[in-house]
């Protein structure tokens, strides 16, 4: 019998690991299921806050709801590409929905790096997916915990109002070099933003 | 990681890049160069996921808006329909998923530029232009334009310039301070994916001319 940290990554239906955050749990359940409900339920999650983000970043309020609902609908027919050992459901929704948004408004597709594939036979590992979930929410409050100034900076960044010559201006220290694993990326980025802190 | 993994790539691109692309900001001519140095690159992957995992932290924290109470009935009634994904090129030899892409799945067709270096242009926007070039051991690289931000990415081969030396999967970053001759090294043609900035433009005579002796 399988473990049940492999059935709830695999899919192959039956109980899924409950230490999984409900966006993970339903974006396994659209993967894998093409679970409709959890679709409606992931929506109500994120779609309004796709709409909220691309207001911030200059979109006029008709235009983020068409690209919102665009974004969603790539979530359904992508979710297969969806790999949550390498990216939480956030980031992999900011993708998303920032590919949405340069495609819609520039009516041609952005470059993008080929896609890495697992290698055959690798074993989901549950607990590589907690850890990189745990990691996330870390990184929410390390950018919650920030002094405003510096938080806004953080956060015009990624809603995209900043050109690379600004970024090298303004976001010199919250980035630092990342090696081979994104865990480890997170830890330096969580450790340069408490670098932040000090003035 | 097999044929993603290149380990001897010396020269990455700069975190602000990486963040510009992640955050969906850099110009499309700079995005194919990032999309395919990534490509071969797995320590600029992970620093790319990382940006991403801010992006998806920054999502996380911004407010809803509401929406149009028929989006989400409606967006479940589009779930079923079939949806005419474009193939994604793979990589041919040695150019890229992203490059292919760019050349429309087709080899590139090299156009002659003197020197025995051959080019072809793989997109060209008001912001700037993106190309393949093709430099035969020995020859420089030609000045294609040094205005704002140059990445000169190598596919096959090398060249050593004042800053160092670059093989396949290196990029060279470049602004308008730095002056060097790249020089494909002895052996086989360099080749190397190429983007910069548009230079300024001006619609008058004067100013042009003005732009030549100033250089700027």
């Amino acid at each position: 019998m399988m473990p049940p940290e492999v059935v709830a990554c695999c899919g192959h239906g039956g109980e899924r690991l409950t230490e999984f955050s409900e966006e993970t749990q339903a974006m396994l359940a659209i993967r894998d299921e093409r679970d409709r409900a959890a679709f409606a339920k992931l929506f109500r999650m994120f779609a309004p806050r796709i709409k909220g983000f691309l207001i911030k970043g200059g979109c006029g309020a008709a235009q983020a709801e068409e690209i919102a609902q665009e974004a969603m609908l790539r979530v359904w027919h992508k979710a297969a590409l969806y790999d949550p050992h390498r990216a939480n459901v956030s980031a992999w929704i900011f993708t998303i929905a920032r590919n949405a948004r340069v495609d819609m408004l520039r009516r041609e597709a952005r470059p993008m790096p080929e896609e890495m594939k697992e290698e055959p036979g690798s074993e989901p590992d549950a607990g590589q997916i907690v850890a990189l979930e745990q990691e996330a929410t870390q990184l929410r409050e390390a950018i919650a915990g920030l002094k405003p100034a510096q938080r806004e900076v953080i956060e015009r960044a990624y809603l995209g109002e900043l050109t690379h010559q600004e970024l090298s201006e303004e976001m010199g220290i919250p980035m630092g070099t990342i090696k081979s694993r994104i865990r480890l990326g997170l830890e330096r980025l969580r450790h340069d933003l408490k670098g932040l802190r000090t003035p | 990681m097999s044929e993603h993994e290149m380990t001897d790539v010396k020269h990455h691109l700069t975190d602000p890049i990486i963040a510009a692309y992640a955050a969906g900001t850099l110009p499309e001519h700079l995005a194919l160069v990032v999309a395919t140095h990534v490509s071969l690159c797995d320590s600029c992957r992970a620093a790319l996921e990382a940006h991403e995992a801010m992006g998806g932290a920054v999502l996380d924290q911004t407010e809803a808006v509401a929406l149009d109470d028929d989006l989400l009935p409606a967006t479940l009634a589009q779930l079923d329909q079939p949806r005419t994904e474009a193939p994604v090129p793979a990589r041919q030899g040695i150019f890229p998923g992203p490059v292919m892409a760019a050349l429309k799945g087709h080899p590139p067709r090299w156009k002659a530029a003197g020197m025995g270096v051959k080019q072809q242009i793989l997109c060209a926007t008001p912001e700037g232009t993106v190309r393949l070039l093709y430099i035969p051991g020995g020859v420089a690289v030609p000045d294609h334009g040094h205005k704002g931000l140059e990445l000169t990415l190598v596919l096959q081969g090398s060249f050593s310039d004042e800053t160092g030396h670059f093989g396949p999967g290196d990029v060279e970053i470049a602004d308008d301070t730095l002056e060097h001759t790249p020089i494909a090294d002895p052996g086989p043609a360099c080749i190397c994916l190429a983007a910069t900035d548009a230079p300024l433009r001006f619609n008058s005579w004067v100013p042009r001319l003005a732009q030549r002796f100033l250089k700027i």
